[in-house]
């Protein structure tokens, strides 16, 4: 059973990453071309997920969001990912003045809500996908730091790193040997983890606008646009939305299995 | 021992198998005992034998690749193989009392032992307040000092030897019919280690409690228990009353694990010449000092005006029980810990205050190896990559000259150089010691600190490695200090000791004289502990 929804969870995962690098192989339609005589129409053979006010055909709308939408997503995973690892790093490995110091830095990325903090950078910095993935990778920066300081902590402590160091195998190069690889491992499923709070983050801002600007398609821009619509055309909200509820659980359920054959490792 | 028509426990023809990418290993063959209430059986062997899956069986927790072939397992009559986990939780910990390994990783880190103990019994349903009372008297009863207010310490705040007993006391916590130890004392210093068995065996005659003592240490069967399984790769090769199959053992088997098992008894074999007495010390240290007190948590020093030498191509043993300061001064030695004071000369150089660029230049000279080879040894690189990291560190050679010492190195440690490029987990404990012991020779120290080599290894592979330093001391002229808790060994390999009680040293001489003519009460109460005397 958790078999299948681990398989299922890869294939809605990979659908989506095939729709973000090669849209044209999954859809024929322009998504940018509006048909004014087949306005809101409901899915079916023609438009599987039915047209929106203009006539432009949704699924292919959506599936050329996927490009914006993901691309931000990867993005912001990335930049979390990278800062946090060296913050962690520096913190767990070091200690001391320093860790106390980023430590607390952490703490006040912490306390400020997500969203709230990834408003107030794109305010800053402009709007635009790349600052969308900027603004929500900062505001996942803190729990990679923390994730990893806890880890090399961990590491830091254990025979055979104490080994290396009697050994005078330098800092720098026990770190890259022996106490990054472990750390992967949890970093990795929390990484996947993150990638479905970024699809949903990057959704929500691009839904409030503060993401690539009308006609391109954006997953959370689709479903902004369609809540005029929600009672006569339910498929105009209905399908992006749904599609953005795949990713996300998809990603929680690789997240899960990721860190489930953790548990077995250890 | 009492006699009852029927016994409490039955096992009869358990055959196990462990599942593998490379098809069935078998973890035990067709075992058959019984046990009866109020007796001690004691299962001896080395790791592999089966003890362990024989334990893991007998509580219902075989590892998920552990298939059961076929047997029984009869508790009061009633089988055990084939319960669902439901009915597993009301005999495990109730009817059977389970004492694990590892007192390091088997308490939960962040929740006071005490309330531990207490969950212990409420999870079977007794009422909280019946629970505490209860929990106190059981602390007492294991031996426990000032019982209410080590109730709310936490795991980390206790000893190795304490935390053990606080696990035998939540094995006992329901009164078990049976309780199965596995290796209870493995990883104990004499004196904890008669306290702990005491403790066990006063309650199997006391509750009329069957108890089964999982160990690989044969004097401990001898003393301790009724009878005696010895296991071979997953057989019982001999079983019987304890005198009589450790006094006249019929196996050959049997016999290779008593000759390999060394006796306190045995002389101190080093022999000095007064030539090489009269060589300068290798490593001097006078009056060192080490405290981790702080304002917030006082306490006494951990290292105390501690003064020895160690002999050039010699061996000092540091001597003491668990907590006694034994490894901290390793620690300060290797310079992994700061001294707060006193004065270290290694070849006359002084190596307290030395900077972190001397240090790496000393490194070379001064190297360890480590307690648990199942620890020290990073499981992810390769025995090349292991056992070649100090020479990358100090960029000797190229990458295949490197590949070469490695392989002489291997060659040097008698580990099969086809092994080169496997990790350490395809290795038994013995030779993961053994690569260890490598890479502390890699950069050819002068001298090389041992702390505790032995201690995670079977008797046979004890003597093993014993035979391996002894042999590498002749031949590349090594100083040693070696810190133990086990006396036997200690007589065999040292030439000076030194006794260490509480962070400061109480006794130290020449082995023999240590020995033969201890001066200070704690050294012959030592002696006198050890579990190493034959008392038949």
């Amino acid at each position: 059973m958790k078999r299948l929804f681990l398989v299922l969870a890869i294939a809605i995962l990979l659908t989506a990453v095939g729709w973000a690098l090669w849209p044209g192989l999954f859809s024929h339609a322009d998504p940018l071309l509006g048909v004014p005589t087949q306005a809101l129409q409901a899915p079916g053979a023609q438009h599987w997920f039915g047209t929106d006010q203009l006539g432009r055909d949704l699924y292919s709308r959506t599936v050329y969001g996927a490009g914006l939408s993901l691309r931000a997503t990867l993005l912001a995973v990335l930049i979390a990912l990278a800062s946090g690892i060296v913050l962690g790093v520096l913190s767990g490995f070091f200690g001391g003045w320093l860790d106390a110091g980023l430590m607390r830095l952490v703490e006040v990325l912490m306390a400020v809500p997500a969203l709230l903090l990834a408003m107030a950078v794109i305010t800053v910095l402009g709007f635009g996908t790349l600052n969308i993935a900027l603004a929500v990778g900062l505001s996942a920066v803190a729990s990679f730091a923390r994730l990893v300081r806890g880890e090399v902590l961990r590491w830091r402590v254990s025979t055979f790193v104490e080994a290396a160091s009697a050994c005078a195998v330098r800092p720098w190069t026990v770190i890259a040997r022996h106490i990054l690889p472990p750390v992967a491992g949890p970093v990795l499923a929390l990484a996947a983890l993150e990638f479905g709070s970024a699809v949903l983050a990057v959704s929500a801002l691009s839904f409030l606008g503060f993401g690539a600007p009308p006609p391109q398609p954006e997953w959370g821009l689709l479903v902004a646009e369609g809540r005029n619509y929600m009672v006569t055309a339910w498929w105009y909200t209905g399908l992006p939305g749904l599609v953005v509820a795949a990713v996300v659980i998809a990603a929680n359920q690789l997240a899960r299995a990721l860190q489930a054959r953790q548990g077995v490792y250890r | 021992m009492s006699v009852q028509a029927t016994p409490l426990l039955q096992v009869s023809n358990l055959h196990i198998d462990y599942h593998s990418a490379q098809g069935d290993v078998p973890g035990v063959t067709g075992i058959s005992f019984e046990l009866h209430a109020g007796e001690v059986l004691a299962i001896v062997g080395e790791s592999g034998s089966g003890k362990s899956t024989t334990a893991a069986a007998l509580v219902g927790l075989l590892a998920e690749s552990a298939r059961v072939r076929g047997g029984s397992i009869r508790l009061d009559g009633r089988e055990l193989l084939g319960l669902g986990e439901r009915q597993w939780q009301q005999v495990r910990g109730v009817r059977i009392g389970f004492v694990p390994q590892d007192p390091g990783l088997s308490l939960d880190p962040v929740k006071r032992v005490g309330a531990q103990l207490v969950e212990a019994m409420t999870v079977h349903g007794l009422p909280r307040a019946v629970a505490r009372d209860r929990s106190l008297g059981l602390l007492r009863e294991v031996g426990l000092p000032a019982v209410e207010q080590l109730a709310r310490r936490y795991p980390h705040e206790l000893s190795g030897g304490m935390r053990q007993r606080v696990l035998v006391a939540m094995g006992l916590a329901n009164r078990p019919a049976l309780v199965i130890a596995d290796e209870p004392t493995s990883a104990l210093d004499v004196n904890v280690q008669r306290q702990v068995l005491d403790c066990l065996q006063g309650l199997a005659q006391e509750r009329q409690a069957a108890v089964i003592l999982i160990t690989h240490d044969l004097d401990v069967a001898l003393q301790r228990a009724d009878r005696v399984l010895v296991m071979h790769r997953g057989r019982v090769v001999e079983s019987g009353a304890a005198a009589q199959v450790l006094r006249q053992p019929r196996h050959a088997y049997t016999r290779a694990l008593l000759a390999a098992a060394p006796s306190a008894q045995a002389a101190c074999v080093r022999q000095r010449s007064p030539a090489q007495w009269a060589l300068a010390p290798i490593l001097e240290v006078s009056g060192l000092h080490k405290s981790f007190a702080t304002w917030r948590q006082p306490g006494p020093p951990a290292v105390d005006d501690v003064s020895f030498e160690v002999p050039r191509g010699g061996t000092t043993s540091l001597v003491g029980a668990s907590g006694s300061g034994k490894s901290t001064t390793a620690r300060l030695l290797l310079g992994l810990e700061r001294a707060d004071g006193g004065s270290v000369r290694f070849n006359g150089r002084e190596l307290l205050g030395a900077s972190r660029r001397d240090w790496r230049e000393l490194r070379r000279q001064i190297q360890v190896v480590y307690q648990n080879p199942y620890a020290s040894l990073n499981p992810r690189l390769s025995l090349a990559q292991i056992i070649s990291e100090p020479l990358q560190a100090f960029a000797v050679g190229t990458a295949a000259t490197r590949r070469q010492r490695v392989a002489d190195l291997l060659a040097q440690v008698h580990v099969p150089a086809t092994l080169i490029d496997n990790r350490p987990d395809s290795l038994s404990g013995g030779q993961r010691q053994r690569v260890a012991i490598a890479r502390a020779l890699a950069l050819e120290p002068e001298l090389v600190v041992l702390d505790e080599p032995l201690s995670a290894l079977d008797v046979l592979v004890q003597q093993q490695i014993l035979e391996l330093l002894d042999e590498l001391q002749q031949r590349l002229g090594l100083s040693y200090l070696f810190i133990s808790h086990d006396l036997a060994v200690v007589r065999r390999i040292s030439d000076r000791v030194v006794v260490m009680q509480g962070g400061r040293v109480v006794e130290q001489g020449v082995c023999e004289e240590v020995f033969s003519r201890p001066v200070h009460g704690f050294t012959q109460g030592l002696l006198g502990a050890a579990v190493g005397v034959p008392q038949l």
